[in-house]
């Protein structure tokens, strides 16, 4: 069987969603069982352990594994502080550092995040940092105890589909890390391409909670994802870009 | 340049005829563009426009689902005393005016936060009039540090500070600022505002930016609509977001459209804003600054409130008491201003979801 590994965890499904758009809390089980997803990320600036109805966990199954954020971290120091408490709180040990000092785009502060991810790692924590797609740091994040990368396609919510292909294709080529395509992926078949790619998994937000049918979507999504890492598996042909020459030129060369 | 200056390089331009040159074209080419500038921002605050409503709300709505998703967060305000040395001629608690004053006691304060705890709450915005002397900074210290273990979120709207005594309060932990200039034309502003601090223009104007350096997480701004004509005064507060935004990134904004509503005292110049000019501002807003969120205030009524939140609301105010004391004590004040929507949170929360949205009530707290 195809599986992805990351830390010590064995995942058949390579679809992690978020949990932060939904239009109720109580359409989340439904969502998480169409998508197929074993991931499931929590902003746990969102999270309110003291109330049963608000708290957003109570609608995750157990067999889920949690990957709580810090969205809402501007610094590598709040991000630390955001992790620790999501721990202490029953979160597991996953943690997807998010530090985003940009709020007109939110995109992430690499630096803050590389800083972050070593403190954690070292703490234990099983860290999957959302980035910018750059090498130099996906490589600073992996040296830091990264467990995997999440770069990003397009900013968050833009639904735009993989815009940085070219540097999360460098991405895929040269780490040894899991690489997540996460943000801006709005259709399934960004998904599909992602995974086509090379991609070991994608996150999906915004174009599942968005859609007219976030159920449907879920599915929709994981089908995308399943068949985007079967054309990858199956080595897809190579694309052609010169036509090929119907004789050969070379056959005066006994 | 400062906000100051930015909003003043648009002071002498003739708004008039900016707004009868507005062609049709040019409405259409600022909803096809991915986003918009100063000049598109203003063309869609055009009596023009008007016609284009349908289409802005399409395409705002389509910005605030992504940004956003479908969720609204609830808060409601705590007044903590009604003591003023203003006079601002639209507003119950003007110093001329003769009505009851009150100041919570640090005790009764913890009361009223219970009890709005009780009712759900996890964000809430301290409120005061300006009295340095009724209620200074440390007042104002100690009531956050006092409720802090109640709520995940304090914001406060209160009378401008200096930036050292933001930090203060942000060490004692406050997270937000709500600061509504009220109205952006100098001349109306010295007007309606005719003495005591408030009547300081650009103290009031720079407050929010002082609170920015001061490591504030977020920041709510508005004009109140009917002081003066509203497309300038919505244009004036889309460039003051514009102008926070570029220079603090990290900072959240939110934008508020309050309406005039009745309230107790002397008579103001009110120029007419109908529901659909709210609208209008509303949209123009999402639009031109897409990641800000937009409050609707209990200003606005039920229904109308209900029908907004699918255009990019993203904070309302819920069970609101314009009075100091209005949660829990007995023996309250007078009100600032009469709300419209009188709706308990239950019903709130039901309507939000009627509409397919999600009413929170933790969307953040200072880590
Ligand atoms: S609006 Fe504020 S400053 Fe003005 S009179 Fe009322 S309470 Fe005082």
């Amino acid at each position: 069987m195809d599986k992805l590994q990351i830390g010590s965890t064995e995942l058949e499904s390579r679809l992690l969603i978020g949990t932060g758009k939904y239009s109720s809390n109580e359409i989340l089980p439904q969502v998480i069982e169409s998508s197929g997803t074993q991931v499931v990320t929590v902003a746990l600036r969102r999270v309110d352990i003291t109330s049963s109805e608000e708290n957003i966990l109570n609608f995750i199954d157990k067999k889920i594994t949690l990957l709580p954020n810090t969205s809402g971290a501007r610094t590598a120091e709040e991000a630390v502080r955001i992790a620790r408490l999501a721990q202490a709180a029953g979160c597991g040990n996953w943690i997807k550092i998010e530090v985003i000092s940009d709020n007109k785009y939110l995109l992430p502060d690499n630096y803050e995040t590389i800083k972050a991810t070593e403190i954690l790692a070292k703490e234990g924590f099983v860290v999957l940092p959302y980035m910018n797609p750059d090498l130099m740091d996906a490589k600073r994040m992996a040296d830091a105890g990264a467990a995997a990368v999440m770069p990003l396609g397009a900013p968050i919510g833009s639904n735009r589909g993989i815009k940085t292909k070219e540097m999360v294709r460098i991405l895929i080529d040269e780490m040894n890390l899991p690489i997540i395509v996460d943000a801006g992926l709005g259709a399934p078949s960004h998904a599909a391409e992602a995974m086509e790619m090379g991609a070991d998994a994608v996150l999906v937000n915004t174009a599942i909670a968005s859609s007219g049918d976030p159920v449907a979507m879920g599915e929709a999504f994981k089908l995308a994802t399943e068949a985007g890492r079967k054309a990858y598996l199956s080595r897809l042909g190579p694309q052609r870009t010169v036509a090929e020459a119907s004789s050969p030129l070379t056959g005066f060369l006994r | 340049m400062s906000a100051y200056e930015k909003i003043a390089t648009y002071e002498t331009l003739d708004f008039a005829a900016f707004f009868a040159s507005v062609t049709e074209d040019r409405i259409r080419y600022a909803l096809i563009k991915p986003s918009i500038n100063e000049e598109d921002f203003l063309c869609l605050l055009s009596p023009q426009a008007e016609n284009y409503l349908e289409e802005m709300a399409q395409k705002a709505h389509k910005i605030a689902l992504n940004q956003f998703g479908r969720t609204v967060v609830l808060y409601t305000p705590m007044y903590l005393a009604n003591y003023c040395v203003n006079a601002c001629t639209y507003c119950g608690y003007n110093s001329s005016n003769e009505i009851k004053r009150k100041k919570l006691s640090l005790e009764d304060a913890e009361k009223e936060a219970l009890a709005i705890r009780n009712q759900g709450f996890r964000h809430i915005i301290l409120l005061t009039g300006e009295s340095r002397t009724h209620t200074p900074v440390s007042y104002i210290k100690d009531c956050i540090s006092l409720i802090k273990k109640y709520f995940s979120s304090i914001s406060i709207e209160i009378y401008p500070l200096e930036q050292q005594e933001y930090r203060q309060l942000i060490e004692a932990g406050a997270d937000g600022l709500t600061i509504y200039q009220e109205v952006y034309n100098k001349d109306t502003y010295k007007t309606v505002h005719p003495k005591g601090p408030k009547s300081n223009y650009q103290y009031r104007l720079e407050a929010a930016e002082r609170a920015a350096k001061s490591g504030i997480h977020s920041v709510s701004i508005g004009a109140l609509l009917g002081l003066s004509p509203w497309r300038q005064e919505a244009f004036f507060t889309g460039l003051h977001g514009q102008y926070l935004q570029d220079n603090y990134p990290a900072l959240e904004l939110t934008l508020s459209t309050p309406r005039i509503r009745p309230h107790k005292g002397t008579e103001t110049k009110i120029y007419e804003v109908t529901e659909k000019n709210l609208v209008q501002a509303m949209l123009a807003y999402k639009i031109f600054l897409p990641r800000a969120g937009i409050n609707i205030t209990t200003r606005e009524s039920a229904e109308f409130r209900d029908n907004l939140i699918p255009l990019g609301v993203t904070k309302m105010s819920a069970a609101v008491s314009t009075q100091v004391g209005g949660h829990s004590i007995e023996d309250k004040s007078t009100s600032q201003f009469d709300i419209a929507d009188g709706r308990t949170v239950e019903e709130i929360r039901c309507a939000i979801r009627e509409k397919g949205y999600n009413p929170i009530f933790k969307d953040w707290e200072p880590f």
